[in-house]
This record gives C-alpha cells, sequence and structure tokens, in this order.
C-alpha cells in the first residue's frame, strides 16, 4: 500500500505526462505482481469495490477524536478523506503490520457490510498519511490523479518496450491484475488470446492534408468521404457480447445502450469489428440527417443515460471501415476490398443505427476542394471537411503517413479582444496563458471563449508582458486586462449554450492570429456570432 | 527545565500587567513592548522574521543574533540603542527583570521571559522543538503565563522529520538529471536550515541562491552556520544549472524569474505544504513539509512539559488550540494581536 500510495502522490503533483509515465513505468518496473496490475486498475477505475460512503469515513473518525477538532480541521483542508488522514491519531506504538495493495483489494471485496468499518480502522492505524490518504481515495473512489486507461496502457509499452497498439488489442480480453498480460511481457508465458472476447483493434488516424501534399497525389487513387463532427467508435461483436469503443479503446457501451439494443435485435448477431463516426441524428425516409456536435455531447460523457435523453438524442453510427467479420480479419486486405465487404454486410443486414458513409465523387483536387468548402457552410460544422483514404492501403494502426488523410475545411473566425489571462501549468505555469475572451454587446464586453493555444511561445512571452503591463484588477490567479489586446480567434462552430452569459458557446477555439495593430473597439459583436448558429 | 516558579505572597495576576495595545503586547511595570508592530520607546525582539522585528524602535533588547539580522535587513541606523544580554542573563528594567532563553526557531531566535513580583511570564515568539542544525534548541521555563503561537494549531499539521523529506528531494533530482529543482524557501532561517540539512545529506555540490537570499546566508556563515559552496543563481548559465538545487523567495519560483533555468521542477519548503490542495493550488510539483514552527504535536507536549497556570495563544489557529487544551483541563485563551500576519513557514 505504501508504494501505491507513493505513485498515487507522485502522480498527484506531476503536471507533464512524460513525468507521470515516467513514475507509472518505474512503478511497473519494480512491484511485484499482482500489485502493480491492481495499481493499474485502480488508477484507471477498474477495479469494483463495494464503495464506502463518505458517512462511514465520518463515522470512523468520529470514534477517534474530538468532533470539534474535526470540524476546525475539516474546515481548513476541505476535503474528507484527506482531513481524516493527516487528523487520524495513530495508536501508541507499532500500528500493526501494513496491508498491501492487493490484500485491501481482496479482503474488501470479500467483506460484508459490517466487517468493512473494522478492516478500515485497522488498516488506518497501520499506514502513515500517505498510506491512509491512497486507502481512502481508493475506498471512496475518489482517485483523480490524471491517469485515463490510454496513459496506463502506454506507460505498459513504454515499460515492455513495445508498440501500444500490441497492448491495445489485448487489453480488453484482460481483467485486473492483469497477470496474463504481464507473464507475456516478461516473457513467461503466450499472448494473451484476444479470440473469445469483443477486443478493440487499434485505430488508423489520419494525416492532416498540407496543401503542398496535393501536387503529388493522384486524385484516382484516392477515395474521398465526407468527414462528419462526430465520435470515432469501434463496434466489437464476438458470441454473445457487443461492445463499442473510443478511438484510445475505452469502453463507451454503458452511453450507447439504444447502439447496442439495435445491434442486439439484429436475426444474426453481428460478429466482426467495425469502424464509424457516431453521431446524433434524425431518421426520416431518406435516412439520418445529422444533428450537431452540442447535440452528441448530451449523449456523451453520462455514468447513465435515461430513456428521454435516449428519444430526444437519437445515436447512429455511420460506418466507414470493415477490420473483422465473422473471425475473418480484413485489415491485410486493401482499403477497396475492406470498402467492398462493409457494403455487402451493410446490404444484408439492414440496421436501423448503422448507415454507411458515403463516397464523395470527384475528378481533380479542385473540384473537391469546392464541394468541401460548400458542405461546411452549408452544416455549420456538422461536416468538418473530407477524408481521403488510398484505395489500396491495408488498415494499419496508428498515424502512417500517406494513405489517410484529413483535409479539413477553413475554420470559422472571429475578433475578440483580451479580457482575463490566468496562469498555466507545468512549463506555463510562469506565464499567463490562459486566455478569456470577449465580444461586444451594447458598448460592454460579453466573455465569449477561452483559448489556451494558437501561439508561439515568443508571442507567448509578449502577451504575458501584456496582461503584466495591462492589469486592471486580480483575482487570485486570474488577471483582468483592460480591454486592448485583440485575438482573431478560430473555431469550427458555434452552439447556443444557455451556461454562458452570451449565451454562446465556441467549439475548439485556438487564436489564430494576435492583431496587435486593430483596435479593440473594432473587434466583433456578439450578434455576429449569434448568426452563425445553424 | 531551567528556574522553578517563584511562590511567595499573593503575586498579582499577569492580567493586570501585561495588556494587549495597539502597537502589540505590553509590559506595564517595565514600559517594554514585545515584538510591537509599530515604532515604540522600548521593545524586547523575540527574532528577526518580519511579522516580529520592526525598525525605528529607541531602545531595543534582543539577541545578538537577531540585532545583527535587523541591521543587515533595516540598515545600521534603523536600530536604535540596543542591550544584547547572554543567553539566560537576567536584564532588570523597572522591576521586572527580563531573560532571553533559546526558541528553536531560527538564528538568534529567543523567548521573552518576564519575573515581576513573584509571578512569571514566558512570551515564547516562534518556536519549535524539532532539532534545527542553524540554531539553539528550544528551552522550557516554568511559569505562571505561557504564550504561544498557534500557526499550525491544527491536528492536521504533523511535520515529518526533515530527513526524509530532504531525501525526497535528492531522489528527484536523481530521476530528473536534465532538469533543475527551484526549491521556495523563506529567506531567513527555512533557507540556511535547508542547505544545512541538505549538506547532512551529503549534498555537496555548489547550491544556487536566488540573490534576495544571499546576504542572510552570508550572516549565518559569519555567525559560525557552514552552508557549504553557494552560487548566485542570477549568473549560472541555463546548462549549468541541469540537475542543479536552487533556492529562491517562494514569490519568485513559479514566475519569470524561475524562466532562466531549464524545465525547473517547482518545489516548496513549508508547513502548509502537508495539505495536497494547498501544495496544487501553488502550482508545486515537489512538496516539502519542512516548518520552523511547532507542529499540533509539539505545541501539545510543549505546553504539557511546562505545565503553566495559563495558555495565551496569539497567532493562528487560536480556535482549536484553544478548545483542546481547555479541554484537557488547561486553562486557556485566545490574545488578539493585531498584525501577525501568518509568515510562509
Ligand atoms: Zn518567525
Ligand atoms: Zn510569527
Amino acid at each position: 500500500m505504501q508504494r501505491f500510495a507513493a505513485l498515487l502522490d507522485g502522480l498527484l503533483y506531476a503536471p507533464q505526462r512524460t513525468v507521470k509515465l515516467a513514475l507509472l513505468r518505474e512503478h511497473l518496473a519494480t512491484v511485484p505482481d499482482p500489485a502493480r496490475g491492481w495499481a493499474l486498475a485502480a488508477l484507471t477505475g477498474e477495479v469494483a469495490l463495494p464503495a464506502a460512503k463518505p458517512a462511514l469515513v465520518r463515522a470512523l473518525i468520529a470514534e477517534r477524536m474530538d468532533p470539534e477538532l474535526f470540524r476546525l480541521s475539516y474546515d481548513f483542508v476541505g476535503d474528507l478523506a484527506e482531513t481524516v488522514a493527516l487528523a487520524w491519531p495513530a495508536p501508541p506504538g507499532d500500528g500493526g503490520p501494513v496491508p498491501d495493495l492487493p490484500e485491501v483489494i481482496e479482503r474488501l471485496a470479500a467483506a460484508s457490510r459490517t466487517e468493512v468499518p473494522r478492516l478500515l480502522s485497522t488498516w488506518l492505524d497501520a499506514l502513515d498519511a500517505t498510506g491512509r490518504w491512497a486507502l481512502l481515495k481508493l475506498i471512496t473512489g475518489g482517485l483523480r490523479v490524471g491517469v485515463s486507461a490510454r496513459l496506463a496502457r502506454q506507460a505498459v509499452a513504454d515499460w515492455a518496450e513495445r508498440p501500444v497498439a500490441d497492448i491495445e488489442e489485448v487489453w480488453h480480453s484482460l481483467t485486473p491484475p492483469y497477470l496474463a498480460l504481464f507473464h507475456w511481457l516478461d516473457g513467461q508465458g503466450s499472448r494473451p488470446t484476444a479470440e473469445d472476447h469483443p477486443s478493440f483493434r487499434p485505430v488508423m488516424l489520419a494525416q492532416p492534408l498540407e496543401e503542398a501534399d496535393l501536387a503529388a497525389l493522384t486524385p484516382s487513387h484516392y477515395a474521398a468521404e465526407w468527414k462528419w463532427d462526430g465520435i470515432r467508435v469501434q463496434i466489437v461483436g464476438r458470441g454473445a457480447q457487443r461492445r463499442v469503443y473510443s478511438r484510445t479503446g475505452d469502453d463507451i457501451s454503458a452511453a450507447v445502450p439504444d447502439l447496442l439494443s439495435s445491434l442486439d435485435s439484429a436475426r444474426v448477431p453481428f460478429d466482426g469489428v467495425l469502424d464509424g463516426e457516431l453521431l446524433v441524428g434524425d431518421l426520416g425516409p431518406a435516412g439520418w440527417s445529422v444533428r450537431s456536435f452540442n447535440d452528441l455531447q448530451q449523449r456523451l460523457n453520462r455514468k447513465t443515460v435515461s430513456a428521454r435523453l435516449q428519444a430526444a438524442y437519437p445515436v447512429f453510427v455511420r460506418a466507414y471501415d470493415l477490420l473483422v467479420i465473422g473471425g475473418e480479419d480484413l485489415r491485410a486486405q486493401p482499403w477497396q476490398q475492406r470498402r467492398a465487404a462493409l457494403e455487402a454486410w451493410h446490404a444484408h443486414h439492414q440496421l436501423e443505427r448503422i448507415d454507411l458513409s458515403h463516397l464523395v465523387a470527384f475528378d481533380s483536387w479542385e473540384q473537391l476542394d469546392l464541394l468541401r468548402q460548400e458542405a461546411g457552410r452549408s452544416t455549420n460544422g456538422a461536416i468538418e471537411g473530407v477524408m481521403l483514404k488510398r484505395r489500396d492501403s491495408p488498415y494499419l494502426a496508428g498515424r502512417p503517413k500517406g494513405p489517410w488523410f484529413k483535409w479539413k475545411r477553413g475554420a470559422l473566425t472571429i475578433d475578440a479582444v483580451l479580457m482575463y489571462a490566468q496562469r498555466g501549468h507545468g512549463k506555463r505555469s510562469s506565464f499567463y496563458s490562459d486566455y478569456t475572451f470577449g465580444c461586444w454587446q451594447d458598448g460592454t464586453l460579453v466573455p465569449v471563449g477561452k483559448a489556451y493555444s494558437g501561439f508561439t511561445d515568443v508571442e507567448l512571452q509578449r502577451i504575458d508582458r501584456f496582461v503584466r503591463d495591462n492589469t486592471t484588477n486580480r483575482f487570485g490567479p486570474v488577471r483582468e486586462v483592460s480591454p486592448a489586446l485583440v485575438f482573431e480567434v478560430a473555431f469550427d462552430s458555434v452552439h447556443p449554450s444557455p451556461r454562458h452569459r452570451s449565451g454562446l458557446a465556441l467549439r475548439f477555439p485556438r487564436i489564430a492570429r494576435i492583431r496587435w495593430d486593430k483596435p479593440a473597439a473594432e473587434a466583433d459583436q456578439v450578434s455576429t456570432l449569434a448568426a452563425l448558429v445553424g | 527545565m531551567i528556574g522553578k516558579t517563584v511562590v511567595a505572597r499573593p503575586s498579582p495576576h499577569p492580567e493586570t500587567w501585561l495588556q494587549v495595545r495597539p502597537e502589540g503586547l505590553y509590559c506595564q511595570p517595565a514600559d517594554l513592548f514585545i515584538d510591537p508592530i509599530r515604532p515604540v520607546a522600548r521593545a524586547a525582539i523575540t527574532h528577526g522574521h518580519a511579522d516580529h522585528a520592526r525598525p525605528g524602535h529607541e531602545a531595543v533588547l534582543t539577541s545578538a543574533e537577531t540585532l545583527a539580522i535587523m541591521q543587515a535587513r533595516f540598515g545600521p541606523a534603523s536600530v536604535g540603542g540596543a542591550t544584547t544580554p547572554h543567553w539566560h542573563e537576567p536584564v532588570t528594567i523597572g522591576e521586572v527583570s527580563v531573560q532571553l532563553v533559546p526558541a528553536g526557531h531560527i538564528l538568534g531566535s529567543a523567548q521573552v521571559v518576564l519575573t515581576w513580583r513573584g509571578t512569571r511570564v514566558v512570551i515564547s515568539g516562534d518556536y519549535k522543538r524539532s532539532a534545527d542544525p542553524t540554531c539553539r534548541p528550544f528551552e522550557p521555563v516554568a511559569c505562571d503565563v505561557f504564550v504561544t503561537e498557534a500557526t499550525f494549531g491544527l491536528p492536521v499539521f504533523r511535520h515529518p522529520p526533515i530527513a526524509g523529506e530532504i531525501a525526497t528531494l535528492l531522489a528527484s533530482v536523481a530521476r530528473q538529471p536534465e532538469r533543475a529543482h527551484v526549491v521556495g524557501v523563506y529567506a531567513l532561517g527555512k533557507c540556511q536550515r535547508v542547505i544545512c540539512e541538505l549538506r547532512r545529506a551529503g549534498w555537496d555540490r555548489p547550491i544556487f541562491v536566488h540573490g534576495a537570499l544571499q546576504s542572510l546566508c552570508d550572516l549565518y556563515q559569519a555567525h559560525g552556520v557552514d552552508l557549504g559552496p553557494l552560487l548566485p543563481a542570477t549568473v549560472a548559465a541555463k546548462s549549468a544549472m541541469a540537475g542543479a538545487i536552487v533556492l529562491a523567495p517562494p514569490s519568485a519560483i513559479a514566475d519569470r524569474w524561475a524562466r532562466r533555468l531549464p524545465d525547473p521542477v517547482v518545489c516548496l519548503a513549508s508547513g502548509w505544504m502537508r495539505v495536497r490542495q494547498r501544495a496544487k493550488q501553488r502550482g508545486v510539483e515537489r512538496p516539502l513539509v519542512i516548518s520552523d514552527h511547532a507542529d499540533w504535536d509539539e505545541l501539545l507536549t510543549t505546553i504539557a512539559d511546562i505545565a503553566p497556570g495559563e495558555v495565551w495563544v496569539t497567532h493562528g489557529a487560536e480556535e482549536a488550540l484553544v478548545h483542546q487544551l481547555q479541554s484537557t483541563g488547561q486553562q486557556a485563551r485566545a490574545l488578539a494581536l493585531i498584525g501577525r500576519e501568518l509568515e510562509g513557514s
């Protein structure tokens, strides 16, 4: 438990991804099984413990500590687990044997409700303050230290000196503490088989297309599809199981029960791996019409999705590739053949919530360019541009250069005025690098968005100096500045948002140019933005 | 323990001769303020931190080290006529006997012991009980009233042994040799203690120091505290700072000044670092729980050791400490002093 606590403590303070990865690598290299696997599982939320309610933690400390002292301490610290961890009075003498992480997990999983309090207080007596904090965070489900499943897999890959795709491919057939995985990576056992599991397959990603690339490309070698502003997903069916994964391999099945039940209602259960875009839309006689990304967001990042939400925001998948079908792996075949297999499968099964990504016919890059610009304008960003896929390309994990390109339409832009600046994190912690900008409404500035990117280091230094020289007010880490600096802000689309004072929210805002030359009074009006809402 | 409580004829309760005035705590029969925040005719100064030592008093009674610190900070002319008695040597002012006894907080830090007509009050200033190679250790003095700080007067504050914190820092340096570790330290006391502890842990390479720390480091060295080789951080090349330990005031570690360092790991040595959210808020990557103040356990053991008739609690978390003392039968009350901000310790 002490090793796990030290890891958790290190991760909490590590601002940089590279430092987090180094800590995880060190843990994997030096901690034995099954503790290292349980640590990964705990960090990525894969440990299902009978959740200890905060009330239980409060009851435990109440037995040990004066309530008034606890109240004053909690007021000061502001976090229950941390207050209890810090203030827990160590018993005189030896606190007893220090439990390790596997012991904690295994014994809690086996314990009855009435046994849990006694187990916890025994462990709290044995552990030091950091260990107590880790234990309490673990059992109350609050391990927020910035480790995603994706980062954990990357750390395993780095430690094992293998491509992350190798790890992703077997990951979902594994259960904590991942003994089969570690045996394989230690050279002690064979590769865990993913055959009978609805496993994620690492996805193929596209390179952004530079206009200069076009001259070297032959139009007839490529197929074009619309690039929809949704979420890339992978649908996997195997045996009786169906899963939906995000492009980073996170299982998002719980967010799309309607999609899953549609798959299950098929005459023949889907057995294969399908690559496509998750979208929200309306099903009419002519098929699905796509709604905005804003609508799709209503369905995401939720633990459960109510029937009302499912009805109000129907999801479907626009399929564009077929990786595996009926146990046969198609990934080595050229795109052309996979596409034919996809079309045949789609025509045969006619699933209500899966449609086909249409191919855009074109003869020249100039013609495709025009189609691309037009499609973006007429859909307020629902079409982000086009995808180019080389007809003879196999399906390769990662982002190989050449076979797939994304050719985005130009972003929308507005001129906005810098209103507030906040210090950044990590390498940027000495700079004011997070900006809130606004547009004019009835002669005053109203915030319309925030941006953290789109400028060079040299520009950042200059903006930082501007912020320091033009500060009119301070609120903790935030500085208000006089309205004097105009940013040309690029964004993908704009949506109504009752949560913002302007009533609008920008998608992917970033700084396109810094208009040192432009007077603030000439920045855009909020009404100009509002007119872009589709 | 030094001295014994003198019990003779009915003695005047300290409440009758020690008062809180706008300038600070005032001893009437000696016409003497202790750590006043405004210029006064006669002041006793416990130690050199800015919330205790101010310039402009006409006469000052303090330790020789604290006088040197005040002169270094405010200029030689800023301190009036000075009396610097030896440790424990009584000085009589009016009918009041005044003694300085080590407080263990920083170089020269003293408790001011006032004895008048058979009652004794100890004004401890800031103090700690854990070992510190840069100053004399705290000595408990029996008394009727013990005046204590309560900077870390909550049971969440338990400072771990300093050796462990220094080991954590050195492990981080070893793990990331391409980065500089910049450690935020209070210029007076914390800085020199951290340097001494680094030396004790075997770190014999030059330590880089921010310009604002140099003169007090020189003063400590002149008082026989060996700090080893120090280099100014301002003139060193960026490449020379890879793998280095750099000390700077807390205000500089996450600001423009730190940009001269290669990919700095921001560390902060402070008792407040015990609370994770505080450390996170300050953008600290490596918190070091190092304090020159008594933690919760030290406050309670010190008061139990002394067993004074009464405890008066000055700055910090008075409420919790008073509550705890009262619930164990110790008479205690909060003493509201104006102008005592919590220093970054
Ligand atoms: Zn002090
Ligand atoms: Zn103080």
